[in-house]
């Protein structure tokens, strides 16, 4: 449903003596109040039934698109199915209902669950400890880059003092060390889609803390020279860190700890299916190797020889990345998800996964440009760049078609150092029959750019707003009730 | 194809100069690489700024950069517009969108710019 | 060959994967791997076999039954983060699919559900705080608190921050955690020495809680004071629930005003995930983290939203991005909005007036009880109390007898316990407790 009703606002909505919510009874004798001067005048809150509520609020979620109604090819995302387990289990009132700041005799139950987490994703990725306090995957890189700063310093290191990230990184790489206080060097990738191995020796020397990577990379494709790249950094004293977001595609296939990697985190709203929300909430496990494990963040859950679990504060933890424990309601899901696969599930995420990005891969390399002609991982990169050239038509105008057709858009211009890049993820829990309609759509659409270009310069069309004006939004930001556009009709 | 009464640095900067004094902006070529601008940020008048350091930021929709100077010297005016119209700088790089007016502290700079032809082909060969 | 498990969640049989296999060119999956280095390749995951939907609830629901549950017990914790009644609509509507499996609107034109109920939470929030701009919520109170610290260093160019007063430790934890590596000087300090003292230079902001981490409420004329004493920014941690009854933060000047928004409509959840509001003056608004959502209008002249001033954030700043953040707290918010709409202006109002009546009349019966006393003047739903045995020790007592008592404070005041008193305490609650203190 999209009448303009749908888009009128709750304030507008709002008329005196409207009650939204039943209020509780005063059963205490009623108190002297505090002075005026101690309490506001006036809250101007929206006064709309709660039937008029639900109508609003369920009208506007049927704007979106969803990985329940749609397919989401977002590369970099691993936009997978959520199970509905999941939900129930993270709400039985023992784990939905308890204070964080409970004794800690009295929630054994909780500390379990997360003590069984943190050995199973160490288990996943090869390392040998866990912290699940950081709140989504950014504030995970934080925390690894934090304890690539502590630990130099505790060696009386001092020098080290800056971070090689590849131009592929995923922009919260960049950002994450800067506020880990690291100058950034960055490193091109090379033609195959590799590190390039002597832009690496050319920076590395010992004022790198550090080299942050993201296996398999962000164009999906995994370093056929890992292993010089590790021995390099390792050679110079530095550390490495492993960016997880692409964990879906080498569960059981390879753990980075074996290979030298020294911290890595997972993103558990992406390979372990915490919902995405609109936008959150995540969370970001962080494992370590055995030279990071003083330095995790607060807190880590250790288990007693009686058996009791406890929440510990490591001997030089960087510190405390939340007011509580992390997001306790996405860690019972991840570890509900991982309970539910056990070990040959967790084996079978990565197989389809990546057998359904090389089925993609196969099918479209003629349709679109293909950059790096090689077996992928769970995602592969392609190119509008030659459609670009013949039509006029680019990577953002064939997304917004897509939406036409009732599929998200793939992630579009990144990673940045492919022009006009479209990085496709299909996720293990997308069918052979999705996938061929994928690729008959995308068809359709490269033809229908040669054809009739502008029915993609102006797409998405069926959707309750047709292309938005960012350029107005942002010269002009109009940010909340009490400042908003006058529509012309 | 870039107006030639102008010099022009590798950052994508022009400059024209008067009685000593540089007017600076940035050019189209700039401009159009970042798409609708929607904010600029420009330093306050009487800062002085150095040949090729940074003077300020453009901000389009989906790309911020920095602005280098062409020149050193000391800023005497800048162009209050931008603040409400930053689409001046889109609609018309080379004059109404104009970004400081720069008192020139060292003629010998100018050995450093480019001619409108130069820049022209340093364009196009890929910069 | 391919794995023969069949998961509910992966729709290819083995015969399907065949198919694509062939289509790809390739014997086996195991082929697709062969970038990795062979000495690593399919390592060995000690991980237990599959568990059916019915054997994982039966195990997990006994591990859950382990904790002891605020409701079966009654629950005076708080301490940041605290126990309020959530209407049943609120998990209805934030459990809609289209809600919860959307993806960060990223594409305005297949998200403006979460745009448009983002737009309404950040209007709430302005509302609440009495502040020009809110963004799209942070990942809760303390990230917020150290955002709110990283920013005003940002616009002051300065680098000293004084917190003032007794703010939560578990906030100030995670300011140190999160600035250790930013050259940011935290210093502590009390609002009647800084307002004394006239020539030190003024640090980049003043960090105050309102009402404090023991509950206490300062005057607002001193924190106005305070404000306008220098040209350093005032940050204030506040409450949701506090905000709904008492003087806003705009009264005083703050320029940032930060809080934990988990009281309205987010369950406790043991510590997340919550939302962090975040407001300040439109000033600083290219300064701010986070997602923001701005209103404008489409092809065809019609109003719509979109994420925006995107060039603050890290996917096209990247090192010079405002704060690494990219996913936040979309549901959570969403929860908090729902909750807003629903309790409305008069809800809100009549909400946080029982919060204070209840309890005010179980510090009156407190104060009654020898060895007990309320250490607190002006508090809105906590209040610290001195007790006359180690809190450990009350709380063991408390718990036997059924309930969850008071966060320990005694590093701030002997014996002191941090008592949280809301809605969900009814009268009988509370005169319980009363009794079982009574016995001590």
């Amino acid at each position: 449903m999209n009448n303009s009703n749908t888009r009128k606002l709750l304030m507008d909505r709002s008329v005196e003596g409207k009650v939204g919510a039943t209020m509780p009874s005063i059963d205490v004798p009623l108190q002297t109040l505090p002075d005026k001067k101690f309490l506001r005048e006036n809250l101007a809150m929206p006064q709309v039934s709660e039937n008029e509520i639900v109508r609003y609020f369920s009208s506007i979620s049927q704007m979106n698109f969803s990985i329940d109604h749609n397919f989401y090819p977002l590369g970099s995302c691993t936009m997978k199915y959520n199970p509905k387990l999941n939900d129930d289990i993270a709400g039985f009132p023992g784990f939905n209902e308890i204070h964080p700041l409970q004794n800690v005799d009295t929630i054994q139950g909780a500390l379990e669950i997360m003590f069984d987490l943190q050995n199973i994703l160490a288990e996943i990725t090869g390392m040998s400890g866990t912290s699940l306090a950081p709140m989504a995957g950014a504030e995970a890189e934080l925390a690894g880059m934090l304890m690539i700063r502590a630990y130099h310093i505790n060696r009386e290191d001092f020098k080290r003092k800056k971070v090689i990230i590849p131009d592929s990184a995923h922009g919260t790489n960049p950002a994450s060390a800067v506020m880990a206080g690291f100058e950034v060097i960055s490193i091109p990738t090379d033609n195959n889609g590799n590190t390039n191995l002597e832009a690496l020796k050319n920076v590395v020397d010992d004022s790198i803390a550090g080299l942050m990577l993201t296996q398999p990379s962000t164009l999906g494709l995994f370093d056929t020279n890992i292993l010089e790249v590790v021995n390099i950094i390792n050679s110079s004293g530095g550390l490495i860190y492993g960016d997880g977001a692409n964990l879906n595609a080498i569960l059981g296939k390879v753990k980075p700890g074996e290979i030298g990697f020294d911290v890595v985190h997972s993103n558990l709203h992406k390979t372990f299916t915490q919902p995405h929300g609109g936008g959150g909430p995540g969370a970001g496990a962080v494992m370590v190797s055995d030279k990071l494990i003083d330095f995790l963040p607060d807190p880590i859950i250790t288990k007693n020889k009686m058996d009791k679990f406890d929440l510990s504060k490591p001997q030089k933890s960087i510190g405390k990345m939340g007011a509580f424990h992390g997001n306790f309601g996405a860690l019972v899901r991840a570890y509900a998800y991982i309970r539910t696969l056990g070990k040959e599930g967790i084996n079978n995420i990565s197989e389809d996964a990546v057998i359904n990005a090389n089925y993609l891969r196969i099918k479209l390399k003629d349709t679109l440009d293909l950059p790096y002609d090689r077996i992928c991982s769970h995602e592969v990169v392609f190119s509008a760049k030659t459609i670009k050239e013949k039509y006029g038509v680019n990577a953002l105008d064939i997304a917004k078609r897509l939406i036409d057709y009732d599929i998200h858009p793939p992630t579009m211009y990144f990673p940045l150092i492919v022009e006009e890049a479209l990085l496709v993820e299909p996720t293990e829990t997308e069918s052979k029959e999705t996938l061929d309609e994928f690729i008959e759509v995308v068809k359709t659409i490269c033809e229908e750019a040669k054809t009739n270009p502008d029915l993609l310069h102006n797409a998405p069309h069926n959707t309750p707003n047709t292309r938005l004006n960012e350029a107005l939004a942002a010269r002009n930001p109009k940010l909340n009730w009490r400042n908003t556009i006058e529509e012309s009709n | 194809m870039y107006p030639v009464n102008l010099k022009y640095s590798e950052e994508h900067e022009w400059l024209l100069e008067n009685n000593g004094i540089a007017t600076i902006g940035i050019t189209s070529f700039a401009v159009e690489s970042l798409g609708d601008i929607v904010f600029i940020e420009l330093p306050q008048i009487g800062a002085e700024i150095t040949q090729f350091s940074t003077f300020g930021e453009v901000e389009s929709v989906k790309a911020a950069s920095e602005i280098y100077s062409p020149i050193s010297g000391k800023i005497i005016e800048i162009n209050e517009k931008l603040e409400t119209e930053p689409e001046l700088l889109n609609n018309s790089p080379f004059e109404d969108g104009w970004l400081i007016k720069v008192e020139i502290s060292d003629n010998s700079e100018f050995g450093k710019l480019m001619t409108a032809k130069e820049y022209e082909s340093f364009v196009n060969t890929g910069s | 060959m391919v794995n023969e498990y069949q998961s509910t969640y992966t729709p290819n049989t083995p015969k399907i994967r065949q198919e694509m296999l062939s289509d790809i060119g390739v014997d086996s999956y195991k082929n697709l791997f062969s970038d990795i280095p062979e000495k690593y390749r399919f390592p060995e995951l000690n991980l237990p076999s599959p568990t059916s939907e019915l054997d994982l609830k039966n195990e997990l629901s006994k591990i859950a039954n382990k904790n002891s549950i605020p409701g079966d017990y009654s629950s005076f914790l708080g301490a940041g983060a605290y126990r309020h009644f959530i209407p049943s609509v609120v998990k209805q509507i934030t459990s809609r699919s289209e809600f919860m499996t959307s993806y960060t609107p990223y594409q305005p034109e297949v998200s403006q559900g979460t745009l448009q109920a983002h737009f309404e939470f950040q209007s709430m929030v302005c509302e609440l705080t009495d502040m020009e701009v809110a963004n799209a919520g942070m990942y809760d109170g303390a990230t917020s608190s150290a955002e709110a610290v990283l920013m005003a260093c940002r616009v002051s160019k300065k680098f000293k921050v004084e917190i003032v007063g007794d703010v939560s430790p578990f906030y100030t934890d995670v300011i140190k955690t999160l600035t250790q590596a930013t050259g940011i000087e935290i210093s502590y300090n009390n609002i009647e020495t800084i307002l004394k003292n006239n020539d030190d230079e003024s640090p980049a902001c003043y960090v105050v809680q309102q009402p404090n981490f023991l509950g206490e409420i300062s005057d607002p004329d001193q924190l106005k004071l305070l404000s306008n004493k220098n040209d350093a920014l005032l940050v204030v941690i506040s409450e949701p629930m506090f905000l709904s009854m008492y003087q806003t933060p705009s009264y005083y000047d703050a320029d940032i005003v930060v809080a934990e928004g988990q009281p309205f409509g987010v369950s406790l959840t043991y510590g997340g995930p919550y939302a962090g509001l975040f407001a300040c003056k439109k000033d600083y608004i290219r300064q701010l983290p986070g997602r923001i959502v701005g209103e404008t209008i489409d092809s065809k002249n019609k109003k719509g939203y979109v994420l925006t001033l995107q060039t603050r954030e890290q996917h096209i700043k990247r090192e010079r991005a405002t704060s690494n953040i990219c996913t936040s707290v979309g549901l959570i918010a969403l929860m908090s909005t729902v909750y807003m709409a629903l309790q409305g202006k008069k809800g809100l109002k009549h909400l946080s007036e029982l919060c204070y009546h209840k309890s005010h009349y179980a510090a009156e019966k407190i104060n009654n009880l020898p060895g007990f006393k309320v250490q607190t003047n002006n508090f809105f739903k906590e209040f610290t109390m001195s007790c006359p045995i180690s809190v450990k020790e009350l709380n063991e007592y408390l718990h036997e007898n059924k309930i969850i008592g008071g966060y320990d404070v005694s590093n701030f005041i002997n014996n002191g316990m941090l008592l949280a008193i809301t809605e969900m305490n009814s009268k009988e609650e509370i005169d319980n407790l009363i009794t079982i203190l009574s016995q001590v």
